[in-house]
């Protein structure tokens, strides 16, 4: 009996401990079949016309310049839209509104990043560029802007739920002392309670920034798929492409091991990459101002 | 005195006045951002009410997609969303039990909840790469509900992982204390009391990630999904249709596609999720207020 126990738990503390190594080996295992399809790219198109500003996969021409513009353009926008919101209801809800309130605005918040992103595509391309045809007088709904707006939408709740747990960690004393001192709830919020969370809401911002570059299904329906160069500000208002909808939109019709197929799988590795990026320095934001708070604290 | 300055003085002697409207513009921004989620919601709802009926839901798609029922797409998320829970959740509370109860604080240790913030940075249609790559050409599953499966566990299980950790870790640590106290192996502790306090915290977790993979569109394009089937899928190994693809081929790929099937789909995809997203929630709050310590 006693043998068989410890037998027993010893199998299910290995397995859990496998188990935990496991994310390890997954990440290990994308990058991997990222390169190991990605980078005969460099073997079979030359580099300088990789960096070309033209993207006609039919005709040999893979440069994805044009591409990561597109990206850069549509996220950009969504930033903008993104980060004023997200982090203005992270403090509506943590430090404003009353509490009945707040046990509604959680779940909503929350709910909007449930939204599949095929729905708000679909929405984008019935509802929303139609109207912004219209409204904004342009040739075509189909815009990064519309990407934009949307994808402002589908980024807002990663910064508001991050920013939110920064400002909820700010301790309730630093919030008292500035009171007592005899600041206002207004006052406390810009010169107290943000400064303390500061780390945790440029956080909030990279994480946001993150899920919008990453983002595919909605910018594949409403950007227009147009592969075109962005190189002004006006080109907000046209057709763009992104990384993200270019492998989404072409990788279902080429051949395994064509060029095609190999400078898909390149550009989702630059997308890992940068994801890897943005992800590994929002964690050490967090990770040094654990240790200045660690220390300022001892 | 110009009238920056002069602002400026109004303002410190009016500090409650800008109280008041810095409170005001905050809470337009708030409003800003919940309004359109509901309008979105109801929208939905409203315009695709009218195209639910037995033929739609029980029914299968005719005349090139363009009139009869989804079927194959509903049963097909169906069996998605199963086959990703068969998968991520036996492992991501495996993980999540390591990271809370056996794992100290190593370089390791920190290196794999590097890797977790990582998987759940991965863009969508990476993963969907990753699946083609590794599940579909690699060990040759072919383009199948066991592929797409797959791709999407890996998607889902930064999420059950770190809400499942989450609620291991509010379990106070004097009940593991007792437990290990009265002889209790430590595996037993976690069986009996560690997991059983944390359940709803879990369930939670479990139920928003699987709620992601059911609305994913992008990892399944190129793993599992198919444009139509005139059957149901037979098995793991066949291709199978999914309610996001669905919608997105017959909003964007079909021309003179009727609007009203559009919507109905988007509003039973809708229901779908949102109704995962509600239980989540009821387990939730439900455990909040019965909790004891």
């Amino acid at each position: 009996m006693e043998k068989s126990l410890n037998w027993r738990e010893f199998v299910i503390t290995r397995s859990i401990k496998a188990s935990g190594y496991s994310a390890i080996l997954f990440v290990a295992l994308i990058f991997f079949f990222l390169v190991r399809e990605g980078l005969p790219t460099f073997g079979e198109v030359e580099s300088t016309s990789l960096l070309n500003i033209r993207w006609y996969p039919i005709e040999d021409r893979f440069g994805i310049l044009p591409l990561i513009t597109g990206s850069i353009m549509v996220t950009f926008g969504a930033t903008l839209i993104a980060v004023p919101f997200g982090i203005g209801t992270a403090i509506y809800i943590s430090e404003i509104a009353p509490r009945w309130v707040r046990e509604i605005l959680k779940p909503l918040v929350e709910l909007l990043g449930g939204l599949p992103s095929v729905v708000l595509g679909f929405l984008g391309i019935l509802v929303l560029s139609p109207f912004l045809r219209v409204f904004l007088d342009l040739p075509t709904g189909l815009t990064a802007f519309t990407g934009s707006l949307l994808l402002g939408g589908i980024a807002v709740p990663t910064v508001v739920s991050v920013a939110e747990d920064a400002l909820d960690a700010v301790p309730r004393a630093y919030r008292e002392g500035a009171w007592a001192l005899g600041a206002t709830r207004w006052q406390t919020i810009w010169r107290v309670t943000l400064p303390a969370a500061r780390s945790g809401v440029i956080t909030a911002i990279m994480l946001g920034i993150g899920r919008a570059i990453g983002e595919t299904m909605t910018v594949m329906m409403v950007t227009g798929n147009a592969p075109v160069l962005a190189t002004a500000l006006g080109s907000l208002f046209s057709p763009v492409r992104t990384m993200t909808a270019t492998i989404a939109a072409e990788m279902g019709e080429v051949a395994s091991g064509s060029t095609h197929y190999h400078v898909l799988f390149f550009i989702g590795m630059v997308l890992f990459l940068i994801s890897l990026g943005v992800n590994i320095a929002a964690s050490s934001v967090v990770f040094r101002a654990k240790k200045r708070a660690e220390r300022i604290l001892s | 005195m110009t009238l920056a300055e002069h602002m400026k003085r109004t303002f410190s002697l009016n500090r409650h006045l800008v109280q008041r409207l810095g409170f005001t513009f905050i809470t337009l921004m708030a409003i800003a951002t919940v309004l359109p989620i509901v309008a979105t919601v109801l929208y939905i709802l409203i315009q695709g009410a009218s195209a639910i009926s037995l033929e739609f839901l029980a029914g299968f798609p005719r005349d090139g997609m363009r009139a009869g029922g989804i079927l194959p797409a509903i049963i097909g998320t169906l069996y998605l969303t199963i086959g990703t829970a068969i998968f991520s959740v036996p492992l991501g509370i495996a993980a999540a039990i390591y990271l809370s109860e056996y794992a100290a604080d190593t370089p390791l240790t920190r290196t794999i909840r590097i890797a977790i913030i990582n998987l759940a940075g991965i863009p969508s249609v990476v993963y969907g790469l990753f699946g083609l790559g590794l599940f579909v050409l690699f060990l040759n599953f072919g383009t199948s509900i066991l592929a797409a499966s797959l791709t999407l566990s890996i998607m889902t299980l930064p999420v059950i992982i770190s809400t499942a950790e989450e609620a291991l870790r509010a379990v106070p640590q004097a009940f593991r204390t007792v437990s290990i106290s009265l002889g209790a192996t430590r595996w037993q502790t976690i069986r009996r009391i560690v997991l059983k306090e944390a359940l709803p915290g879990i369930l939670t977790g479990v139920i928003l990630g699987l709620e992601r993979a059911a609305g994913e569109t992008a990892p399944i394009l190129f793993t599992g999904a198919a444009f139509f089937l005139p059957q149901l899928p037979g098995s793991p190994f066949d291709a199978t249709m999914a309610l996001p693809y669905h919608l997105f081929v017959i909003s964007t790929q079909v021309p003179e596609m009727p609007i009203q099937i559009q919507y109905g789909t988007a509003l039973v995809l809708l229901v779908f999720v949102l109704t995962m997203n509600l239980i989540a929630t009821v387990i939730r709050s439900r455990a909040r207020a019965k909790r004891q310590w």
